[in-house]
């Protein structure tokens, strides 16, 4: 296998593995950006992701599929928008519970879901069809960029998804709401604006986009049911986040890194490499790797006065008359 | 002041206005009435009910009864937007500006009619004319965090005029300002008067009361108790006594000036800023003697923080020694110092000074944590708490329900009679007050003034850091000017004028230069 080609391979892998984290965490930066922290992703993910299989396995209809996924994660993130803004929860803890509810009910769904021939398991059963990649003629024959015209629609949505994200907060006045709602809520109140109608909306939204990013893996990525296939990417979302110093025209860089060592890792792994390096340290680097490009962030953030700060009200429940 | 016609109808009529929040009568049947051109000053002391009613004009709060009126129609406001869709805006005491935002992006924010693609240029432009037609200097995209607080004031003004307000609403705004920028404030306002526009004015300054007010108007416990044209006024004595429905001494009793042996002495303190530049303290020093109080008189940023951080161990010097009861402490902890006898009074009350949460029987007892006294095996003496919070609760006249209520419940007074209270407690020679009095009343500010006093004649070495000039004439016995982190000259309180002072503090070297 030559060079070109092993690149090319690579960041296709890199693409279709990045895209489910791509969506969740564009999801969570628009959450965070008005000061909800969801610490429930990998819940909501996985809640899309059973949600989009399930449908998929019954109806065939992908897009049906997505959006009930899409549907479903926004169910979830409401119940942690109400939590957090309506009764004023810790988003920690709230966030912890959207997790262990969501997880523990996929996984308990997916295993009566299924047809009874499978023992009612939705595990082992292949969709009638899946999201898969659709090459654009001349460009998908470059070598490696050709790699970016041949993938699933999905991750052709975030082609435009992501710059529009970007335009959406630094160039609308609804994108200068949310920013102004996450920084000073106050602020915000004192010109009219209400910050839990702004926390709800966008807190449902990124569980929306999480349930999309979740159903991504069950109908595109590895097209099947499996419990906890999610394993950890809501947690890396929340990383991600960080990564992209909450600018969503950044968080492409953040899942294209985790997604290229995660790919990397399988590549090398395949290619036997493990007989040097042992897999269990494969399997980890990414997640190391996480860890020193988020220190290495904090250094830079100081360097930089800041600029690439969290939302200054994140985390924090808001009500006019506080101490 | 130009003159305001009265026959024509009230721009503002608020009448019979009752409010109340859980446990207090914030505002109880109160009466306001603004006419076009008209400068009201709201007077009163904290807790006195008038950014409550204020907040209500403007849509934040609602009133539980009464009727508000804006040029002439009953105005039913139930938000911001729609107090400015009349014309009403206020600036808020804590400037409600998005610290990351530029100043067009602030000034537009929430704007019902913008389009969903603000055009940022044309926006740019008006904000242009307008500064340029008011005097408010400020650039449209600088980010609001980069600005100095008269410039941010500046951009909140400019919100409101961009928005179109005429009756403007101004809580304590020269708060935060030197005596240039309040001028510089008096100057625009008048602008915005000769054009009809309208405004009231929260202070409890009475100066300001008579500088820029046409009549004033009383608040005490939530009630007016006076309305009157600011002409009538005899004696600025009678406003203060009908804000505080007692008598307040204007002249502090201190005892003679006897300085004792030298309790602080700073030798050519510099420190760096991290990442380099300019020297934020720039071969300061500086000797403080017992029974001695020393002012540093200073626009806010030009290193009096740094200067009470690295006496106080909370800031590293790059060079220069500091000697505190004749010890050296330069670069030790702040354990270390406090052990050697120094007391602090942060300039960041809420956060440095006390801890929110916590009681204020625990807030007192704080210091004390390293002493038997405190407690038994890591066991706390809950009894003796209760008796040492009690004699400090008497002692400093603290309004506290309890000594087991959250020191945040406290009005900033009584919070920073709290802190006072702890650190006047256990001072051992040395007291460090940072803008002790910003942001209280006029009562809570006699308490803190006479206690700093109280300090010196004791033969205590005290270090004030105040903005307020007219308060380091009053309560120090020499003053130090700061600018730019260096000293500029250290005046003999007795000599000492305000003009001289703000010249020290503009940082002009020598008079007529």
């Amino acid at each position: 296998m030559n060079m070109v080609d092993f690149i090319t391979k690579l960041l296709a892998a890199t693409l279709a593995m990045g895209t489910s984290l791509t969506y969740a965490t564009l999801g969570e930066v628009y959450t965070q950006k008005t000061g909800i922290l969801n610490l429930g992703m990998e819940g909501i993910m996985l809640m899309g992701a059973l949600a989009g299989f399930t449908t998929a396995f019954n109806t065939g209809n992908l897009f049906l599929a997505m959006l009930m996924a899409m549907f479903v994660g926004g169910l979830f993130s409401l119940l942690h928008a109400f939590l957090c803004i309506t009764m004023r929860a810790n988003q920690v803890p709230a966030g912890l519970a959207i997790t262990i509810f969501g997880t523990g009910l996929a996984n308990f769904l997916g295993e009566r879901l299924g047809p009874a021939s499978n023992n009612f398991n939705l595990t082992g059963m292949n969709l009638p069809s899946t999201f898969s990649n659709i090459a654009i003629p001349g460009l998908s024959n470059i070598p490696i960029f050709g790699a970016l015209f041949n993938v699933s629609i999905l991750t052709y949505g975030l082609y435009i998804l992501i710059p529009f994200s970007w335009f959406f907060m630094y160039r609308t006045k609804h994108g200068m709401v949310v920013r102004a709602v996450g920084e000073s809520p106050k602020t915000a109140t004192a010109l009219g604006i209400s910050v839990s109608k702004i926390r709800y909306l966008y807190t449902t939204l990124g569980g929306v986009l999480a349930g999309l990013g979740g159903a991504c893996l069950s109908l595109s990525f590895t097209p099947s049911w499996n419990q906890g296939m999610t394993g950890g990417k809501g947690w890396i979302v929340i990383a991600l986040v960080i990564f992209s110093t909450w600018n969503p025209g950044r968080v492409v860089i953040g899942t294209l890194i985790f997604g290229g060592i995660t790919s990397l890792q399988f590549s090398l792994q395949a290619a036997g490499l493990k007989m040097v390096i042992p897999s269990q340290f494969l399997g980890f680097s990414p997640y190391l790797i996480t860890l020193i490009a988020l220190a290495g962030m904090t250094i830079i953030n100081q360097k930089k006065k800041g600029s690439f700060a969290s939302p200054a009200a994140l985390g924090t429940s808001f009500a006019i008359d506080d101490k | 002041m130009s003159e305001f016609t009265t026959d024509e109808t009230p721009v503002v009529r608020m009448v019979n206005i009752t409010k109340h929040f859980p446990g207090v009568l914030a505002n109880d049947q109160v009466d306001l009435t603004l006419h076009k051109g008209e400068v009201l000053a709201l007077l009163g002391e904290n807790g006195a009910g008038k950014s409550t009613l204020m907040n209500m004009l403007v849509g934040l709060y609602q009133p539980d009864s009464g009727e508000i009126y804006v040029k002439g129609s009953l105005a039913d406001i139930k938000s911001p937007q729609d107090s400015m869709a009349l014309g009403v805006g206020m600036i808020h005491q804590e400037f409600m500006l998005v610290g990351n935002m530029s100043v067009a992006e602030n000034i537009v924010l929430g704007m019902k009619d913008l389009p969903f693609v603000p055009p940022m240029i044309e926006i740019r432009k008006k904000i242009t004319d307008l500064s340029k037609r008011y005097g408010l200097q400020v650039h449209p995209d600088k980010i609001i965090q980069d600005l100095s607080v008269g410039e941010q004031q500046r951009v909140e003004i400019l919100k409101l005029l961009y928005r179109g307000a005429d009756i403007l609403i101004l809580d304590e705004p020269t708060a935060v300002l030197t005596p240039g920028e309040a001028r510089d404030l008096n100057e625009i306002l008048k602008k915005m008067l000769a054009e009809g526009k309208s405004a009231i004015f929260i202070t409890h300054k009475m100066d300001e009361v008579m500088e820029f007010s046409h009549s004033v108007q009383v608040l005490r416990r939530g009630k007016s108790v006076s309305v009157c044209p600011t002409k009538s006024i005899k004696r600025v004595q009678d406003l203060a006594n009908m804000m505080v429905g007692r008598d307040i001494l204007f002249s502090l009793e201190r005892g003679p000036y006897s300085p004792g042996e030298v309790r602080v002495e700073a030798q050519d303190l510099t420190v760096l800023p991290i990442g380099g530049g300019k020297p934020v303290l720039d071969n300061v020093s500086l000797t403080i003697q017992g029974g001695e109080i020393l002012g540093i008189a200073g626009v806010a940023g030009n290193g009096q923080q740094q200067l009470t951080e690295a006496l106080t161990g909370l800031l590293k010097v790059n060079s220069g020694k500091i000697f505190l009861n004749g010890k050296n402490m330069t670069n030790k902890t702040p354990l270390q110092i406090i052990k050697n006898g120094v007391s602090h009074i942060p300039a960041d009350r809420g956060r440095m000074g006390v801890v929110g949460d916590m009681s204020v029987g625990d807030n007192l007892a704080m210091k004390k944590y390293r002493t038997n006294e405190l407690s038994v095996h890591s066991v706390i003496k809950r009894g003796w708490v209760r008796k040492f919070a009690e004699r400090l609760i008497e002692a400093f006249t603290i309004k506290t329900p309890n000594q087991d209520t959250s020191v945040k419940f406290l009005s900033g007074g009584n919070i920073q009679k709290t802190i006072l209270a702890r650190e006047i407690d256990s001072c051992g020679g040395i007291l460090i007050a940072v803008y002790p009095s910003r942001g209280l009343d006029v009562g809570a500010t006699e308490a803190v003034r006479q206690n700093l006093i109280k300090q010196r004649d004791k033969g205590n070495a005290v270090l004030l850091v105040s903005e307020e000039l007219e308060e380091l004439l009053m309560v120090a016995d020499k003053i130090a000017v700061i600018f730019e982190g260096r000293i500029m000259d250290i005046l003999d309180a007795k000599e000492a004028t305000t003009e001289k002072l703000g010249m020290l503090m503009a940082g002009v070297e020598k008079e007529g230069v």
